[in-house]
């Protein structure tokens, strides 16, 4: 089925055709990461920006080695957020970038919309890497193919995510694509971090750990930002951790074949206990492997679509169109 | 400025009788000599056809940001009063955070300078509450009222000290002016960008929630209470505001409100894909604000339309959301939004025009809102059938930044008269024309 996203600005509204065509491509890279030659040309002289205007080890690692193994060549620009500090504004910065003719450029920005900004100003495909408080798309495929691995279907799983919902971009981007194909969404969270407008969105609320994981067949948890700290969200990081850790004790409460992820960084004792983070339910590497096969089948596709739109593939587009509003509809 | 002139053929709106009828109106000099039935007073005074048009007392808008001195890059005194007459306002109030900030005569009497040179509009100048809007202490009020001002504001910025805002209210009461106030609690809006809610949520933003407004909006009616001062409460912007106003007003405080048109049309969903130009202080707020709104606007509780016109060059919108100005300009789309309330059955068009005429007038006790023998001859005449699109690229105002660009619009300020003298004609030429070819 042909895949219709110009941009991955979010999973908000992306048809589940199209998510799934994003899996089944991953679960067929990832075969190439697995061989002794770690490389196939189908990118080989495209040109893949990574703008990380955030520290990021794992995701720009991942972005990176997904570019390479498909042949493209990479650039990475670590850029100051504080366009008065750099005199340049971000619209100004994608002018420029966009001068140099990219294929795709990867961005991850601290504030919210800042994805869709860039996308106003440039021709090649955006893929947000992170976005404020927003999205974080990428994370969430990449939590997808592993509960498809572990799990078979999607459709039908009950599913908890812990932790700072209200901030978290991992946590927005899993409950869209979670819901779309079909699974049902527990958010777990203390009040302050919790607003009830998160019902609108079609998802059960909890501010009690204990009932959000009840029965659940997959467990996400969300990284807590100690820089929350001090701003009145909760007391002291270690209260938090009382009655949001993740431990053995809280695990039993789900399904026997539950099964755990964490986007990482891991912060150890205070929203997972070491115990549950190395237990045999963790799938917290898995993710990470998947993330680069989750990459590479992304920007493939992007980049496959946006060669088919340059050439006025107009039949090719069009007949897309009844599949993207089929599948919306 | 002796001439006369007779406004003919025109429907007559009376906002302050609140009837509307087939009338002339004769002007002598700068002043309303007599408004009557069709042919009963032109005498051989010199016509101005009106036939097919509204003619109503000059527009008000109380809260205009005309950014000079300082800012002129967003737009100056000339092109802000350019911008109210192309709307169909013929006085126009300014906001003190210009830079420097109106908070001395020096600047107010700067600020009258300017405008007496752009020759249109009558602006009048609004003085800050509070020395350099930094809310510690009051700023020479007396001496800017007798240069001018007719009310004082911290616009933009909101007094979070309630023992300032009592003395403000106190103090005021020596002039018979307002404090016009921006109601938004600081700890609550928490550097929000947007209404608190769903669509903040989805897009992760930053939530302002509506508590933020209403927190305030109650202590400075009890500081009304309390002081007997006169409150203006700028921009409403939540349902639960206007209760509080409603039932202040009740109560015989000395409380008016104002209410901007884009909150009277707009809700958070204008921000769905990050539009800054959906980005004002208070926020865009939800379908049952606006309605309240409304309701607010059609029984009186909502004493005029204010546009808060908030120029912003387009660098400062085309940033990521969070960073972008807050505001947008309003004074060439006001009108005919206005007029869609009457469209859309919320109000009648003399109580509409009574919120944009008399209603703003009276707060800050400005000579104008009325055709009546001897008022200033300030008339704006609509074109109520005239249909166009917003096109930000055609505003008088030097700043594009408004949410409305493309929209389908019906009235339009055709003719616009101050002091007897015609300061705006919309498209003369091309009416000129169209009349010779038929």
């Amino acid at each position: 089925m042909a895949f219709t996203q110009r941009h991955l600005l979010g999973l908000e509204g992306v048809s589940a055709a199209d998510i799934t065509a994003i899996l089944d491509s991953a679960a067929s890279f990832k075969e190439i990461s697995e061989r002794d030659i770690k490389k196939v040309p189908a990118l080989r002289g495209k040109t893949i920006i990574n703008l990380f205007y955030e520290n990021s080890t794992r995701t720009r690692t991942s972005f990176e080695i997904a570019a390479k193994r498909l042949s493209a060549d990479t650039v990475n620009i670590s850029a100051s957020s504080s366009s008065t500090s750099k005199g340049e504004t971000l619209a100004d910065t994608a002018r420029n970038l966009e001068a140099m003719r990219p294929d795709a450029i990867v961005v991850r920005h601290p504030s919210s919309g800042a994805c869709h900004l860039l996308a106003r100003h440039v021709s090649c495909p955006i893929v947000n890497a992170g976005d404020g408080c927003h999205e974080h798309p990428t994370q969430a495929l990449l939590d997808l193919l592993t509960i498809r691995e572990h799990r078979g279907e999607i459709a039908g799983l009950t599913v908890a995510i812990v932790g700072d919902l209200l901030h978290s971009r991992v946590g927005r981007s899993n409950l869209h694509a979670l819901r779309t194909l079909g699974a049902k969404v527990r958010l777990v969270g203390p009040p302050t971090l919790l607003p009830p407008e998160f019902a609108d969105f079609g998802v059960e609320l909890h501010t009690r750990l204990a009932d959000g994981v009840r029965d659940a067949d997959v467990i996400m948890m969300l990284r807590i930002q100690r820089e929350r700290q001090g701003k009145n969200y909760f007391p002291s990081v270690d209260e938090y951790s009382h009655y949001y850790c993740l431990t053995e004790d809280v695990v039993r409460l789900a399904q026997p074949h539950v099964i755990i992820l964490h986007p990482g960084p891991i912060n150890r004792g205070l929203e997972i206990s070491s115990a549950v983070a190395d237990g045999p339910y963790s799938v917290i590497m898995h993710q990470v492997t998947n993330g680069v096969a989750v990459r590479m089948a992304l920007l493939y596709l992007l980049i496959q679509r946006s060669k088919a739109a340059e050439a006025g593939d107009e039949l090719a587009l069009a007949a897309e169109e009844p599949v993207r509003s089929g599948a919306r509809a | 400025m002796s001439g006369r002139l007779c406004i003919t053929g025109g429907t007559v709106v009376d906002p302050v009788a609140g009837t509307m009828a087939p009338a002339d109106v004769l002007i002598d000099g700068d002043v309303i000599a007599a408004v009557g039935a069709p042919g009963t007073v032109a005498g051989d005074a010199p016509a101005l056809d009106a036939r097919g048009h509204l003619v109503l007392p000059g527009l008000v808008d109380i809260h205009v940001h005309l950014r000079e001195p300082g800012q002129e890059y967003k737009e100056t005194v000339a092109t802000g009063v350019a911008a109210a007459l192309a709307g169909g306002f013929t006085s126009i109030a300014c906001m003190a955070n210009t830079t420097p900030v109106n908070d001395s005569s020096a600047v107010t009497q700067f600020i009258l300078d300017r405008a007496k040179v752009a020759a249109g509009a009558r602006v009048y100048p609004i003085g800050a509450l509070s020395v350099g809007l930094e809310g510690e202490r009051l700023a020479e009020i007396g001496e800017m009222h007798r240069t001018g001002i007719v009310g004082v504001s911290d616009d933009g910025r909101p007094v979070m000290d309630a023992g300032l805002m009592r003395r403000a209210l106190e103090y005021t009461k020596l002039f018979d002016i307002p404090v016009i106030v921006h109601e938004e609690d600081c700890g609550l809006a928490g550097g929000g960008c947007m209404n608190e809610g769903a669509t903040a949520l989805r897009l992760g933003l930053r939530g302002v929630p509506a508590a933020a407004e209403e927190v305030m909006v109650a202590r400075d009616i009890a500081l009304a209470e309390l002081t007997g001062g006169r409150l203006h409460v700028a921009h409403l912007s939540t349902a639960g505001s206007v209760a509080m106003v409603r039932d202040a007003k009740a109560r015989g405080l000395r409380v008016t409100a104002e209410a901007s048109p884009h909150h009277l049309f707009l809700t958070e969903e204008a921000v769905a894909s990050y539009d800054t130009n959906a980005k004002m202080a208070p926020p865009l707020r939800t379908r049952a604000d606006v309605d309240a709104l409304r309701a607010g606007l059609a029984d009186g509780t909502i004493d005029c339309i204010a546009t808060d016109h908030a120029p912003h060059h387009a660098d400062e919108k085309d940033v990521e959301f969070e960073h972008a100005a807050n505001g947008i300009v309003g004074l060439e789309t006001a009108l005919p939004l206005a007029l869609r309330l009457v469209a859309e059955g919320v109000l009648d068009l003399p109580t509409l025009v009574a919120r944009m005429t008399i209603g703003p007038a009276r707060i800050l006790n400005l000579p104008a809102g009325t055709l009546a023998p001897g008022a200033a001859a300030d008339v704006t005449i609509v074109d109520p059938e005239r249909r166009w699109k917003v096109a930000a690229r055609s505003f008088r105002s030097k700043s594009r930044n408004t949410p409305f660009e493309g929209w389908d619009m019906v009235g339009r300020a055709v003719t616009v008269l101050v002091g007897g003298r015609v300061a705006h004609e919309e498209e003369r030429q091309v009416t000129a024309a169209l009349r010779s070819a038929s």
